[in-house]
């Protein structure tokens, strides 16, 4: 072959502007906010956390994963393999053929990824992303030829002109796509940002069969300081690693795919939300981006910089408070990228800077601050509802086995309804149980998802004063927000009232019992059932088989619906959602109706207030909507004495 | 009051005043922003916004009291830079310092609440000042639409949600009533970071409030409503309409002497005056 010296040089050329590119990447990456991360110990894990974590993800989708590891496995090989062969000579036709045999492992791979894209889902991004596969193709077949001679299957030397040119084309482009592309924002910078999101995650704990839900805490100090922001303002105020995590995105769209905002034609897709975020970082405009809009939005419009307000020009506030949290698009996102923290933290500058917390909001922010509860009720009237119950109270008996956290739904005549029928159950169950009564407060759940860090921080403060009181060896409650709360979100201020206590949501707790047979239940004979995940218990704590197995133990054979476990729709009842009331096209609780209605099932069991009360708020004629307390309850088995 | 027409007459520099107090919530008793203060507050704010754009208008929140009070965070959170304060004994009497603490600002409109959430709610603020500062003062209002010329035009809330147009001379005081505009969002970031500029001054104890002792209220019994109306636009028209004035006479075309001595006789044939 001729022009001996021209690959190397090629090679070397893309090298080193890949490795410009990197630099110029950090530092873009490098502009957010300090975080504390062991940085060697996160390259170091990198590696298994990508054979694990984020492939078990990919595995989901199989066709997709073995697509995944064929390309991008045959890719790394390559790339390693060509710097040997191509650029440092080593005359080895082992290390020829190694590489012929992953460039056509990865050329298979490629075919696949071809043919996805021949017909693409409407989740996926086009644009640049059309011409990955070709790109993938080209890279690989030509460094296959130019490999030949090196493996002995051609002569030295062969080929003419033509086939140089034809050759060194199709180099260009693929090193190009590949190598500069990979740092200077084409789609193969995923490849990059996404290794390096996996070691610096800001989540660490994420990993290794892990579970790190709860929202970090806002430094508060700040709000002393002159030109101190609360929450995100610019894309420079997230934390250095969000930012890393921004530019991992895919554009896969699987969040797209499950988000119940963008289903119900509200203004938000968690994809577009990314890409915002990364136009937002590395400046310039959305004019670029090639996959679905936020519902009701034209793309083209948003413009961002590092250092500009993102919600004056980047983003509409609205995307942002057409969060519900459920944390779907976090579930499916094969990159582990961080949406609802993201949200959040652009939430509580909103909130705590600007008071710009839209319709409700303000006034349930307003009550929770001025009476511990949502809607304002006088606090000494929170145990009316327990009037008949003659519960014991935590400041009279001091100690009990299980501390019973009524939450909010004290004040709410529905939610009253599986409070009762949760004591009634340990009553028959012998639980020695105590309430705080008056003591209790708002958990601080809806308050922290509005972006009011400040009173999430001083209820739990306070909260945790009133547990640090008294004994007791489980809290129990049959609010999944309360229950995520006090299990992940209480932790971070240094109180041991919950050192060694066990956190329990009413379903597990009431599976313990049944499975010890302490509750006695009759069989079931209601028509068919399904059973509704909420959020708060699936996803973010990862209970999704105690409910099953107490609606099991009475003998009913759930019909699961669709999109259940964690693949969960939410009810649209989460992260303030309802207060803020974005308009959308449709209700995500009468989309999760139409889920429910399509298993054929006459009752939905539910293990959440926040769900029943969104479920239930559905046109009849439905299912009825029952928590699985108010269901056993039901099917108690009366003693005979 | 002459030589602040010509300032306001010009639309330039309107001094603008929000008096503010330490609210208490009806329910749990903590304290808070006052609902119809933060509503004060509010129309202050909107008067800067909307009125001139070469930003010669001004807004003073104005507290007579402890410093330290963390309600007064709440009226900061409103996106105020600071607050100025008069510290002053808990105990005592507010309105001499505001009196002469207005008296040497000379504000065009000087807004308040009706009355205070706490303490005596007596809603007397508003009228002792008007006396010491020989102002007018617009008790309820609900909006204040204009102004111009050195005359603001003033919506005033009446009864049932109906509106009184009136237009008064500057300077007056105003108290603004719960049909005002609802106060915006506290912000705690605002609410911590906005200044409390202090200033001390001499107040004398309030001795006659020394010697009372202060009891939760109690309901009074509620007379028991008979519906005579039967039919729905009955209930409707009872709901909404404005209750009929008995007696009385519209005096519009008479001379001030005459309209002034129609006023004086009323009050001595209703035993105000003796």
């Amino acid at each position: 072959m001729i022009f001996e010296w021209l690959h190397p040089f090629l090679i070397v050329t893309a090298l080193v502007l890949m490795v410009i590119g990197a630099v110029r990447r950090v530092n873009l990456w490098r502009a957010g906010q300090s975080d504390q991360i062991d940085l060697i110990a996160g390259l170091m894990a990198m590696p298994g956390r990508y054979l694990h974590d984020l492939h078990d993800i990919v595995e989901r989708d199989k066709y997709m994963s073995k697509t995944h590891a064929a390309t991008g496995g045959g890719f790394v090989l390559s790339a390693v393999l060509i710097i040997l062969v191509h650029l440092l000579g080593i005359d080895s036709q082992i290390l020829a053929w190694a590489l012929m045999a992953s460039l056509a492992l990865m050329f298979v791979g490629a075919l696949f990824v071809f043919k996805r894209r021949l017909n693409p889902p409407s989740r996926i991004s086009k644009g640049p992303w059309m011409r990955l596969p070709k790109s993938l193709l080209a890279f690989a077949c030509a460094f296959f030829v130019l490999t030949l001679p090196a493996a002995g299957v051609l002569p030295e030397g062969t080929g003419g002109v033509l086939l140089t040119l034809v050759l060194t084309g199709l180099i260009i482009w693929g090193m190009g796509e590949l190598f500069f592309g990979m740092t200077w924002g084409g789609p193969m910078k995923h490849a990059f940002a996404g290794a390096l999101h996996l070691a610096f995650h800001r989540r660490q704990d994420r990993f290794g069969a892990g579970r790190s839900t709860g929202l970090k805490p806002v430094d508060l100090s700040l709000a002393h300081e002159v030109g101190g922001v609360l929450g995100v303002a610019k894309p420079t105020d997230f934390k250095w690693n969000q930012l890393l995590g921004f530019d991992a995105c895919v554009q896969c769209g699987k969040c797209e795919a499950v988000c119940p905002a963008f289903a119900a034609g509200q203004p938000l897709n968690p994809k577009k939300l990314i890409q915002d975020m990364v136009v937002g970082l590395a400046g310039g405009t959305d004019a670029n981006y090639a996959g679905s809009a936020y519902p009701g939005k034209d793309v083209g419009n948003a413009k961002g910089g590092p250092n500009q307000i993102i919600t004056e020009g980047l983003l509409d506030p609205e995307t942002l408070w057409s969060c519900t949290t459920c944390r779907a698009c976090v579930e499916e996102c094969p990159m582990m990228i961080e949406h609802v923290d993201a949200i959040v933290d652009m939430r509580r500058y909103l909130t705590m800077e600007k008071g710009q917390t839209p319709n409700k909001g303000a006034e349930v922010l307003d009550n929770i601050i001025a009476t511990d509860n949502p809607n304002g009720y006088a606090p000494a009237s929170r145990t009316n509802w327990a009037a008949d119950q003659n519960l014991p109270l935590m400041r009279d008996v001091k100690e009990a086995e299980v501390l019973f956290w009524v939450s909010d739904g004290a004040f709410d005549m529905r939610s009253q309804r599986i409070l009762r029928a949760f004591v009634k159950l340990m009553k028959a169950a012998n639980v020695d149980f105590a309430v705080l009564g008056d003591e209790e407060l708002d958990c601080g759940d809806v308050a922290r998802r509005l972006g009011d860090d400040a009173t999430f921080q001083s209820l739990a403060t306070r909260n945790l004063a009133v547990l640090s009181q008294y004994k007791f060896s489980k809290i129990v409650t049959t609010d999944p927000h309360a229950y995520h709360c006090l299990r992940n979100e209480y932790n971070d201020f240094g109180s041991d009232a919950l050192n060694g206590v066990e956190v329990l949501h009413h379903t597990s707790f009431l599976n313990e019992l049944v499975q010890q047979g302490s509750l006695k239940l009759n069989s079931f004979s209601g028509g068919k059932v399904t059973y509704h995940d909420p959020c708060y218990l699936g996803r973010y704590n990862g209970e999704y088989e105690a409910p099953r197995e107490l609606l099991r133990s009475m003998g009913i054979e759930i019909a699961e619906m669709e999109r259940s476990g964690f693949r969960s729709r939410c009810c649209g009842g989460g992260g303030g959602a309802p207060v803020t009331d974005i308009p959308g096209e449709r209700r995500i609780a009468d989309m999760r109706m139409e889920d429910v209605n399509s298993t054929g099932a006459e009752l939905v069991a539910v293990g959440c207030q926040q769900c029943t009360a969104m479920l239930e708020g559905v046109v009849e004629p439905r299912p009825q909507v029952k928590d699985i307390a108010e269901i056993l309850v039901d099917q108690l088995a009366e003693e005979l004495h | 009051m002459q030589p602040k027409q010509s300032i306001a007459a010009t639309g330039n520099n309107l001094k603008i005043v929000s008096l503010i107090s330490v609210g208490k919530h009806p329910q749990s008793g903590r304290v808070r922003r006052a609902d119809q203060d933060s509503r004060a507050v509010e129309l202050g704010m909107k008067l800067l916004d909307s009125g001139n754009p070469t930003g010669g208008d001004s807004l003073v929140v104005l507290h007579a009291g402890d410093p330290k009070e963390p309600g007064l965070r709440g009226y900061a959170g409103m996106g105020l830079n600071s607050v100025q304060v008069l510290e002053l004994d808990p105990a005592a009497d507010a309105v001499a310092p505001l009196g002469e603490y207005l008296q040497q600002f000379a504000p065009d409109i000087v807004l308040t609440g009706v009355r205070a959430e706490g303490g005596e709610s007596s809603g007397m603020v508003p009228y002792q000042l008007a006396e010491k500062l020989g102002w007018p003062i617009v008790p309820r209002v609900a909006d204040i639409i204009s102004v111009e010329a050195g005359v603001a035009e003033v919506l005033q809330a009446l009864p049932r949600g109906q509106r009184r147009s009136l237009k008064i001379r500057l300077p007056f005081i105003a108290s603004i009533d719960s049909a005002a505009q609802d106060a915006r969002q506290s912000a705690y970031g605002p609410a911590s970071r906005a200044m409390m500029d202090i200033e001390i001054v001499d107040s004398s104890t309030d001795q006659l409030r020394e010697n009372w002792s202060e009891a939760p209220a109690k309901k009074r019994p509620k007379r028991l409503k008979v519906i005579k109306a039967k039919t729905a636009a009955e209930r409707f028209k009872a709901a909404t309409a404005k209750s009929q004035s008995e007696g009385g006479k519209v005096m519009q075309n008479e001379s001030a002497a005459e309209q002034a001595q129609a006023i004086f006789d009323l009050l001595l044939e209703e035993g105000v005056l003796r």
